[in-house]
């Protein structure tokens, strides 16, 4: 089963927490508060690690647990940052049986994160995407806006270190 | 009340408007088959379990959710309706780890009740072998997901009854799962160990940590005297365990059984519960008196006392500083006993058996314990003391009566009362009223402190002192009645808080009643009459009358609150965080 966990430390700024807490105000006594709360943290800090889930768990009276349950669900919700080179492989059909899970394997196996995930120095986050609508180029992947097709899992270690490379 | 008519398989009923399908369903004798449905607590539909037709109605509808109305028909067990069933079992099972031959819940598992009576008994959806996935990072039990239905009754009585929320359920699709926040091990959050999440719980996803290889083993090492000690509610459930009524008292089966099993000595627990009135009616009267803090709320439970340290942290003054019945039951154990039997204290194995899983919290806190060795070394459920007996092969219904050895043997009706909500209350005031007044306490029944209501009040007059009282049970309704008291809208002087809604009786540790029992029938009050008609039928219904604490204070601790007892008997709390 996924455990998904934040794989880089906060460096939550007091400008960013101010924020947050000028928001929890305005929503405090508003039922069903979390789901907007949750959406515009997220736009506040770009992700939604534990301290600031703690802060809106208190904040709004609502248990941790729940807010964590919610924050788990829904797919645009994420509990690390983009990195500096964001990697998407397409897992669309026409990918997936062309061996898109082993691009992934290999990411992982160097990277050490799993989909969802971001390098502790914040230079790689790896997800999976639905089509991109590259089918033709399966199995695909993205580096920011480079697009890499027709991939087996040994190109992978020529890109990344390409990227590794630069600052 | 108005009422509606429908027909459940063409047999009219008639039912209060607002009844359920399924209520309507029960009230023209129709057991229609429910998993995830608890009664005011999880009414969510999600199971699929309890699917009937309606006449007119585009699909199945869950009837634990779906409101019966007037000329409705419904059909409980159509050959749609069947399939449905049959389907939803063979999908619950296609990713359960189906160990029931060496699972703890097996024979008593709703999942696997139903499974036999709908005859899913091949597994057509299986995939691979599924793999265990365990938690048992916390002291008191042990969350196996591979057996989880995802049917949320411990996720709402965790929230909703207990106001503690610490799990709920994370990711989605296949990867749903019920856990805490960031997937912490339970045993790092701030779960209060009251166990109601594995009473409720239809499947043997969450079972309580088994300590019984423990007493086992000190029962087998002849250098070990082994003592033993049954809290009130007890006796009053363990009988379910062997399919005797509910609200049956079996205490003279239990002692006996308890002695056949090679326990040394079995004692009461309930005396030590009349010394804790005792001590914590002193206690009461010298805060009254010299402007201590007020409300007192009692401590006998540890759930609650946990709640109060983690979420309630600026009011630990005001709980007693009184151990609970059990701590003090170890700690006379512990020295008193041990001095006047001549037996090094280290080689006493003092047992208790408690309707609780928190108890096993409790006996790890390491304030509560007499020259380096705990209190209590063990604490078992009323479950795990019932798994023992069937082991043992004790026909347990079929045991003579005894009674309890005479140290700590003899308890007074107010101390059998421990057990239910209100009960503490009630046994204080009695008491009280005595020692204050000097006059006869008559008559000696409190109606105003017992029964069920989430918050009970009372106000009585102590020598011309006007005492008012509260009691609650149900961390939820604590919550209430401590924001009331901290908002200054409530000024009671003296609070009984049980963790459990009901009180012990519905204890974390308490014999499974499956939900179909749960739902129509108020386990609170139907086990709660155990005790008061023992309490009733009793000639010595007040704490300070019972002659072993007469004699104990005489004899060993000196004055109630004195030096000595505030030494054995008394505690302090510790501040913990939410997070």
């Amino acid at each position: 089963m996924a455990k998904k966990k934040t794989t880089v430390p906060f460096q939550g700024t007091a400008e960013q927490e101010a924020k947050l807490k000028a928001l929890i105000a305005e929503y405090k006594e508003i039922p069903g508060a979390l789901m907007p709360v949750l959406q515009q943290a997220q736009g506040i800090y770009g992700y939604l690690p534990i301290e600031v889930q703690q802060m809106i768990a208190e904040g709004l009276n609502i248990p941790l647990a729940e807010v964590y349950g919610v924050v788990t669900f829904y797919s645009q919700f994420t509990l690390n940052p983009k990195g500096k080179y964001e990697i998407s492989v397409c897992m669309g059909t026409a990918c997936y049986v062309k061996g898109a899970g082993d691009l992934i394997d290999r990411i992982t196996h160097i990277l050490g994160i799993e989909p969802g995930e971001v390098t502790p120095d914040g230079k790689f986050s790896l997800t999976n995407t639905r089509c991109i609508g590259a089918c033709g180029l399966a199995p695909v992947m993205t580096v920011n806006d480079d697009v890499y097709g027709r991939l087996k899992a040994e190109d992978i270690d020529g890109i990344l270190r390409k990227y590794m490379n630069e600052e | 009340m108005s009422m509606v008519k429908l027909t459940i398989n063409g047999m009219p009923v008639e039912v209060p408007a607002g009844s359920t399908v399924l209520e309507a369903a029960r009230a023209a004798g129709v057991r229609i088959p429910t998993l995830c449905y608890l009664k005011d607590i999880n009414e969510i539909g999600a199971c699929r379990m309890c699917l009937v037709e309606v006449k007119g109605a585009r699909s199945l509808v869950t009837s634990c959710v779906h409101p019966a109305a007037e000329g409705m028909e419904v059909f409980t067990n159509t050959p749609a309706v069947q399939r449905s069933h049959k389907a939803t079992l063979e999908l619950l099972m296609s990713n359960h780890r189906k160990d029931c031959l060496s699972c703890p819940r097996s024979t008593d598992c709703e999942l696997q009740a139903l499974c036999r009576e709908f005859g899913v008994d091949e597994y057509k959806y299986s995939r691979e072998e599924i793999q265990p996935d365990i938690d048992d990072s916390a002291i008191h039990l042990i969350r196996d997901n591979s057996k989880c239905i995802l049917c949320r009754r411990c996720v709402a009585v965790c929230a909703k009854n207990q106001f503690v929320g610490v799990i709920g359920p994370n990711d989605r699709g296949y990867d749903s799962h019920i856990g805490s926040a960031f997937d912490m091990p339970l045993g790092k959050t701030s779960c209060i160990n009251c166990g109601q999440c594995i009473a409720v719980c239809p499947t043997g996803a969450l079972t309580e940590k088994d300590d019984t290889h423990k007493v086992w083993a000190a029962l087998a090492d002849s250098s070990k005297h082994v003592v033993v000690g049954t809290a009130p509610s007890v006796r009053a459930q363990l009988g379910e365990c062997f399919g005797m009524p509910i609200g049956t008292n079996v205490e003279g089966k239990m002692v006996t059984s308890l002695r056949r099993l090679g326990f040394d000595k079995v004692f009461d627990v309930d005396t030590t519960a009349d010394l804790t009135i005792m001590e914590e009616g002193t206690e009461f009267l010298e805060r009254l008196k010299n402007g201590g803090k007020l409300p007192m709320i009692t401590s006998c439970s540890p759930g609650w006392v946990k709640f109060c340290e983690t979420y309630y942290p600026d009011m630990i003054e005001n709980l007693s500083s009184c151990k609970s019945p059990q701590g003090m039951f170890g700690a006379l154990i512990r020295t008193y006993y041990a001095e006047k039997h001549g037996i090094d204290p280290k080689d006493i194995v003092i047992v208790s058996i408690m309707p609780c899983t928190a108890k096993k919290f409790e006996v790890s806190r390491t304030e509560l314990s007499e020259g380096g060795l705990p209190d209590i070394d063990i604490s078992l459920t009323t479950r795990e003391l019932a798994g023992m007996i069937k082991k043992a092969g004790l026909m347990f219904k079929d045991l003579p009566d005894e009674d309890f050895d005479p140290f700590l043997g003899i308890a007074s009706g107010a101390g059998h009362i421990f057990g239910a909500t209100g009960g503490v209350m009630e046994a204080a005031l009695r008491t009280l009223s005595e020692i204050v007044t000097g006059e006869e306490c008559k008559p000696l029944d409190f109606h105003a402190v017992r029964g069920v209501e989430a918050i009970k009040e009372a106000e009585y007059d102590l020598a011309g002192t006007k005492v008012k009282v509260a009691v609650t049970s149900g961390l939820s309704n604590a919550a209430k009645l401590l924001d009331r008291v901290k908002s200054g809208e409530a000024d009671y002087h003296f609070i009984e808080v049980m963790a459990c809604p009901g009180g012990c009786v519905n204890g974390g540790g308490q014999p499974h009643q499956p939900a179909d029992v749960r739902n129509f029938t108020d386990l609170r009050a139907e086990r709660a009459k155990a005790l008061y008609s023992e309490d009733a039928a009793m000639a010595l219904r007040k704490s300070h009358e019972n002659p072993v604490i007469q004699e104990l204070y005489k004899e060993f601790l000196g004055e109630p609150g004195g030096h000595k007892a505030h030494e054995l008997l008394h505690t302090h709390y510790v501040k913990r965080s939410i997070y």
